[in-house]
């Protein structure tokens, strides 16, 4: 891999990079989702860049860890993240949402390649996980790992916590549940829509290890709570990030408005200069 | 020369825990995934003998679809067990999780149909066949008998893509005493004629055959075809029977008008339309004996035969 990102200010660079593709990509569209991607921008670009065993230049490598992107309709992120990694141009990023496109409106395994499953229809993406680990573990590979990202609306869905039980009950040591808490779901904050809290105790029952309160936007306390999750044994491990929704502009921060919405002429002008390189 | 004795009644499921075992023996890279019904569906057989390989996800049908998939995106064959209502509740996760990534789930639940019989209108499923239809990418088969349903998991295991596959709860008729004729996506004829064709998949397969001969009787000569795989359907066999026969009757353990009567008909209305009339399911069912609620649906053979004569009337 060519891409920089060994020092603090090189990995901070492509999370800036990452979330101008971002708001590119969904003005560039006039739709998509622009808060959950800004969210989970730095999360993604800590585990891929630091964590995640893949190869762009080899994305079907069988014994990759697979990233699960539960949370779907957060693409944005997920495509630019891709791109700047080296699967493919970052011109490509333009046609997302088009017709014709590689780059779907919701996730689609395979599609680009780097993609591992496919979603959008919420809750579905740790029961997927589940079961790819445990055919990790049926076939020895000691070494593969699966993430999955998930919102916290999305714990709202029943079989969040149908995989969370099941996932206790196999012990899949392995299994990693990252939690883009950003407290805002499609219609409004999430202890309006529907509460899940509290996660942690909630993870806890069910049988998993947890580490909860964690900073989703400092790259150091990130990369810690990777590092942590991997030398947990026994058990899924589950980290919940507070994250701000929108992070990175001014104006889309903790703003329920840009859950699905494009920004206007103008608010595509401020945000790009607020995300603009210092 | 002496006649062997016919074989003994048997269900459809109970093909399912036996054939995945000698599969997987022979070479398929089977896992298996159950919520909790495993005894009923004869899945647990597999665990007996592959441990390792039976995964148990409790009474919880959508998560277990969506590992099933996780499953097979690591490269594993997978069979999935349960009843068919509760194949129902998992649609969603069939949809997205398994149909749009076209991977190798395949789905076999049994209990399906009125002949489910005295656990009532909540466990007997008379939609399953429209949901699973409804899904691209995926196969759907019902066997007529356990015999079929051995080469219908066979199928299933050796063909990539998901499969649906409905098998039923009572001991019926051996059809096939000689053996399978089951190809996928190829009706069985399993009587000709020239009068009238019988399209029926599943326990109806049996009570069409028997209508034949009744109608025989009558000077009715009616062809029988098995339709033990409803996607993808085989449509030159029913323009065949269209252009030969000049009348069809679909017979199924289903609803008609999403079951595979709609199927037939939506084939045969834009190539040959011919007179049609239909025998399966209208309303809820509810408890009884097997036999007793399909007698309640007139899913008989005397209701058959009653179809075919209208279907000839109507030439």
């Amino acid at each position: 891999m060519t891409l920089a990102t060994e020092t603090p200010a090189e990995l901070a660079g492509l999370t800036r990079r990452v979330r101008r593709h971002v708001v590119q990509m969904v003005y560039g569209a006039k739709s998509g989702h622009i808060g959950g991607s800004l969210s989970a921008t730095d999360l993604m670009s800590v585990l891929y860049t630091k964590f995640l065993r893949h190869d762009p230049e080899n994305p079907f490598w069988h014994e990759r860890d697979r990233f699960i992107m539960s949370k779907g309709h957060c693409t944005p992120v997920h495509y630019a993240l891709l791109a700047e990694l080296g699967y493919f141009s970052t011109d490509e990023l333009a046609t997302f949402r088009r017709k014709g496109t590689r780059l779907q409106g919701h996730s689609i395994l395979g599609k680009p390649p780097g993609v591992d499953n496919t979603a959008g229809a919420l809750g579905m993406g740790l029961s997927f996980g589940l079961g790819l680990r445990l055919a990790q573990r049926l076939q020895g590979l000691e070494d593969s790992r699966v993430w999955v990202l998930m919102g916290d609306g999305e714990q709202n869905e029943g079989q969040v916590w149908e995989a969370a039980m099941a996932a206790a009950h196999h012990r899949a040591e392995g299994l990693f549940a990252v939690i883009d808490r950003n407290g805002i779901q499609n219609d409004d904050f999430t202890k309006t829509t529907m509460s899940s809290e509290p996660l942690d105790e909630k993870y806890r029952a069910f049988g998993w290890t947890v580490l909860s309160d964690l900073d989703g936007h400092d790259l150091k306390t990130i990369e810690q709570a990777y590092s942590w999750a991997l030398d947990q044994r026994g058990a899924p491990v589950c980290l919940i990030f507070d994250t701000v929704k929108g992070k990175g502009v001014s104006f889309m921060e903790h703003n329920p408005s840009f859950h699905g919405a494009p920004p206007s002429d103008d608010e595509f002008k401020t945000a790009m200069a607020e995300l603009a390189d210092a | 020369m002496t006649t062997a004795p016919a074989p003994a009644p048997a269900a459809t499921r109970e093909a399912v825990g036996p054939t995945l075992i000698r599969l997987h023996q022979a070479g398929n890279d089977l896992v298996v995934v159950d919520a909790d019904l495993g005894k009923s569906t004869s899945a647990r057989k597999f665990r007996d003998e592959f441990p390792e390989r039976f995964f148990t996800f409790g009474v919880a049908e959508q998560n277990m679809i969506s590992a099933a998939a996780g499953f097979a995106a690591m490269g594993h064959t997978v069979f999935a067990t349960t009843f068919a209502v509760f194949a129902e509740h998992a649609f969603d996760q069939l949809r997205m999780s398994v149909a749009q990534p076209n991977l190798d789930v395949k789905l076999v639940a049994s209990h399906g149909g009125v002949s489910t019989g005295e656990d009532g209108a909540s466990a007997q499923s008379i939609e399953d066949i429209a949901a699973m239809s409804s899904l691209p990418n995926f196969h759907v088969c019902v066997p007529a008998d356990v015999v079929e349903s051995e080469a219908i998991i066979e199928a299933a295991a050796t063909t990539p893509g998901p499969f649906y596959v409905r098998t039923a709860r009572p001991k019926t008729p051996v059809i096939y005493t000689d053996g399978a004729r089951f190809e996928l996506g190829k009706a069985h004829m399993l009587r000709d004629g020239g009068d009238v064709t019988i399209v029926a998949c599943g326990l109806l397969v049996e009570r069409a055959v028997t209508a034949a001969e009744h109608l025989a009787a009558e000077g009715i000569e009616a062809r029988v075809l098995n339709m033990a795989t409803i996607r993808p359907l085989d449509v030159a066999a029913l323009e065949a029977a269209a252009a030969d026969t000049g009348a069809i009757v679909v017979a199924e353990e289903h609803l008609n008008h999403t079951g595979l009567a709609a199927m037939c008909a939506h084939a045969l209305a834009t190539r040959n339309p011919v007179p049609m009339e239909f025998v399966g399911v209208d309303r809820y069912g509810e408890s009884a004996t097997w036999s007793e609620a399909l007698e309640m649906m007139g899913l008989t053979p005397e209701g058959v035969a009653q179809a075919a004569r209208q279907a000839v009337a109507r030439k």
